[in-house]
């Protein structure tokens, strides 16, 4: 009888083996993924994590960042940009911007080629970009070309491709006319949507990009390996002009969603490099004096919404009066706690201004006041006929770090105005129906720069597409409206400060605080920089 | 047995179908938008798309498509990712999960019997009371917790196992472990009650009198007999470990299709959000299908004759 008990043992204990047998088998070793430059032969691999599976590698058809961090290392625009942020020529060697600012002239640099060997002609990138306007692509950040002359009428239906503003007039010539003078065109050109494809592979295999053996692309490094919700790898493209100054072999992307298993892996020695930290880490870092830890600037703000249509958040003064009343310092400091500054304006740093720093030129644009607030709410409620503020409520989407915010927001609110107001969150995408629809008092939200200039901040133009607050201003439209058709830098920033001053003297959001950029890198990795709009960057990156 | 079993299948054909239809409803009547961006879409930007999906025919056109589609076993693209579809996500994802779930369940009924039938046998002692303390550990603690404390230990401070992925078996191992505690504590609890019992009946008191061996006795008639509910229970909880392990995934970053449910959900992914409903509830109904079927094969006082009720 004994012998039949240790045979049921046994073979339980045989099935566990075979289950776990089944899964090693069949798998690669774990060695490559694990510590140190982990290949064997002593290239130099760097480990990252991608936080996601990119929903696209096709230039056309990417969405975010999910998919940009692996396409600035695989793709390259005309520009590109410095550690420093300054724009440099990438496939272009040169360009020519004519007077009135609407055509631009690129040439392209000798010699280009594909991961596949194919020349890189101009045409690939006049291609690539009336692909990505074609209506049929349905391409989500088609509206990024709206700035090419027909750009929009063709995405639209409404022109035709061979009237939208780009050609190539040879093989090294683009020249590309845009709707209206867009000084900041440039640095649009080393942003994805305006990457160039391979047009000889998109006609011959529309599926391309979807699959690391025919993936074809023209930056420092080529996608060898795409293993669908598990990793993918790059390796150095041996036809990219510059490769002499890329020094990594190949780069892992693990893709793991959860922030706290990712910085795990950091810590246990299987990733370089941590991007991004979950919160509590980035707090325990900031003031830690780690040398691993880089804290980047980022061209983003966070702020609420006030529904100025919606009584009383109508009246500037209830709106000034809340954005008066709360503590950034004390949000940045103790909420966040990632090292963010907090904003009295809506412009990050890190934008030129015509000279020097343009949130360094603007300053904060208005104080914290609890008194004046507190008088400037008595004000304003009695201008709508109310006594009190009636019952609000603040939509955030559902996030821990947004909730404590909104908490603490609504702590300040109640000891330094004696209001009370209620806290509501949504799933994101509930929340964005709900801010298009008008449906709440105030929203969380917030915002990343697309391109280095002003501009990207200026969003509160009537009837905007980014404007949730519905708020309407003529002066602020007629400034930008200054603001979009001048060349002149002077007189362009001189508008932009004025548009933010008028803006932000109404409050139709309330800024709380720009965002920055912490990240971890391990000690024996070098030249990785944060670009103020891109996620870490390892092009030119080394590894001892 | 063959018309039982035909009974069964058309039903679980009509439940399915059921799933299907209401998922379809639901997922079109909840307020939420799969293309919506911080900022207004421009309206070209969204009329392409919604035409690119066939989202601007009627609602009906769309079910009855879908609804051929998926009797194809297409489940169509993902509507934000256009890298891999809803039947790549399924195929890549459904061996995935099932294997770390069948993994767990392995552990689960394999550590959860041994610790039930120990305790009830050394009732109020020492082996009992252990056995209780980790049953209600894996009741109370929930997994994700115990998968981080499994990490900083196992990966980050003694470096036995990797911290995430799932490349190789030592991968498997830890989230197995955290995914297999609460199902481990359940069927421990479970079987001390049965075979307590069972031990309490009269036919083991009979085979004691005759002089059978205790260890004969517990193997042959006790346990058998206490395996029971244990069985009952084994097709729900197999499915809730195969279908319940998102955290698990996400946490281990395991390629399963737990995300792809959660993330379908929070993205408005019509497309993902049905193929995985018609998978998940496929395996709930195939899986009570044979619990079924096993129930009147294991005891044979059950007959099948329930369908002429």
């Amino acid at each position: 009888m004994k012998k039949s008990k240790f045979s049921v043992l046994a073979l339980l204990m045989a099935i566990m083996l075979m289950l776990a047998a089944c899964n090693g088998g069949s798998k690669e070793t774990s060695n490559e993924k694990e510590g140190g430059s982990g290949d064997s032969s002593g290239s130099k691999v760097l480990n990252v994590n991608n936080s996601s599976e990119p929903g696209s590698l096709h230039p056309a058809n990417a969405q975010g960042t999910h998919e940009s961090w692996i396409l600035e290392h695989t793709f390259e625009g005309l520009t590109k940009k410095t550690e420093e942020g300054k724009i440099v020529p990438g496939s272009a060697e040169s360009w020519e911007i004519s007077e009135d600012g609407l055509t631009w002239t690129f040439k392209l640099k000798d010699g280009l080629k594909w991961s596949n060997g194919d020349p890189l002609t101009a045409n690939d990138f006049e291609y690539a970009w009336k692909y990505a306007l074609k209506p049929e692509t349905a391409a989500d950040y088609a509206y990024q070309l709206y700035y090419l002359k027909g750009g929009e009428a063709y995405n639209s239906k409404k022109g035709k491709e061979e009237d939208v503003g780009v050609k190539a007039t040879d093989e090294h010539t683009l020249v590309v006319t845009l709707e209206q003078p867009t000084p900041y065109f440039l640095d649009l050109t080393s942003f994805y949507t305006f990457y160039p494809i391979n047009k000889k592979v998109q006609e011959e295999n529309p599926k391309w990009a979807l699959d690391a053996k025919t993936h074809v692309s023209n930056g420092p490094f080529k996608l060898t390996e795409w293993k669908h919700k598990e990793s993918l790898k790059i390796e150095k493209n041996e036809n990219y002009y510059d490769k002499d100054k890329i020094k990594l072999d190949a780069v892992n992307f693990a893709l793991i969603e959860d922030e706290n298993t990712a910085w795990q892996m950091y810590q246990s020695g299987e990733l370089d490099i941590a991007y991004p930290l979950p919160v509590d880490v980035q707090g325990q870092l900031v003031n830690s004096g780690d040398k691993e830890f880089k804290n980047g600037a980022e061209l983003a703000v966070y702020y609420y919404n006030f529904n100025t249509e919606v009584k009383p958040f109508n009246n500037a003064k209830v709106r000034k009066a809340l954005s008066m009343a709360i503590n950034r310092k004390e949000i940045t400091e103790n909420v966040a706690q990632g090292g963010q500054k907090p904003a009295f304006g809506v412009v990050p740093p890190g934008i030129p201004d015509a000279t020097g720093d343009f949130q360094e030129n603007t300053g904060d644009l208005f104080e914290e006041n609890a008194a004046e607030a507190k008088k400037l709410l008595k004000e304003g409620l009695a201008e709508e006929g109310m006594k009190e503020l009636p019952e609000f409520s603040i939509l955030y989407n559902t996030l821990d770090s947004h909730k404590k915010i909104a908490e603490a927001v609504q702590g300040m609110w109640r000891d330094n105005l004696g209001v009370e107001v209620t806290l509501e969150n949504a799933e994101f995408q509930v929340k964005l129906d709900r801010e298009k629809a008008g449906d709440f008092e105030i929203s969380r939200a917030g915002w990343v720069g697309d391109y280095v200039d002003p501009m990207t901040f200026m969003l509160w133009e009537t009837d905007g597409a980014y404007n949730d607050a519905g708020w309407s201003n003529k002066e602020y439209d007629s400034l930008l409206k200054e603001a979009k058709s001048t060349m002149e830098p002077k007189e362009r920033m001189t508008a932009l400060h004025k548009a933010e001053e008028v803006m932000i003297e109404e409050m139709p959001i309330l800024p709380v605080y720009f965002y920055t950029k912490p990240y971890m890198v391990k000690s024996n990795v070098t030249g990785v920089y944060a670009p103020i709009n891109a996620y870490p960057n390892f092009i030119y990156a080394d590894k001892k | 047995m063959l018309r039982y079993t035909l009974n069964r299948f058309k039903w679980a054909i009509i439940t399915l179908w059921a799933v299907i239809t209401l998922t379809f409803i639901i997922m079109h009547t909840i307020p939420g938008n799969p293309f919506a961006k911080e900022g207004a879409m421009p309206p070209a930007v969204y009329e392409n798309l919604q035409v690119h999906y066939g989202l601007d025919k009627p609602l009906l056109t769309q079910y009855g498509n879908y609804l051929l589609e998926v009797v194809q076993f297409d489940f169509g693209p993902s509507l934000k990712s256009s890298s891999i579809s809803v039947n790549d996500y399924i195929l890549k994802g459904f061996p995935v999960s099932l294997h770390l779930g069948a993994q767990a369940l392995v552990i689960a009924i394999f550590f959860g019997l041994i610790l039930g039938v120990v305790a009830s046998l050394k009732r109020n002692k020492w082996p009992d009371y252990l056995s209780m303390i980790i049953a209600i550990v894996g009741i109370s603690v929930p997994n994700f917790i115990l998968a981080t404390i499994l990490i900083n230990y196992f990966a980050i401070k003694w470096n036995i196992f990797p911290v995430a992925t799932w490349a190789t078996w030592q991968h498997t191992i830890l989230p197995s472990i955290a995914l297999s505690m609460m199902p481990l504590a359940f069927i421990a609890r479970l079987m001390r009650t049965s075979m307590l019992e069972v031990m309490g009946q009269d036919y083991i008191l009979t085979a004691k009198a005759k002089g059978l061996k205790r260890s004969g006795v517990i193997i042959k008639h006790a346990i058998r007999n206490a395996l029971l509910p244990i069985i009952t229970i084994l097709g729900i909880l197999t499915a809730n470990i195969v279908t319940g392990s998102f955290i698990i995934e996400r946490i281990f970053g395991i390629p399963g299709m737990g995300d792809m449910f959660v993330k379908g959900i929070s993205n408005r992914d019509y497309p993902v959000i049905l193929g995985s409903t018609i998978v998940y509830s496929a395996v709930l109904i195939l899986l009570i299908f044979i619990v079924d079927i096993a129930y009147t094969l294991i005891d044979p006082r059950i007959k099948v004759t329930g369908e002429k009720k």
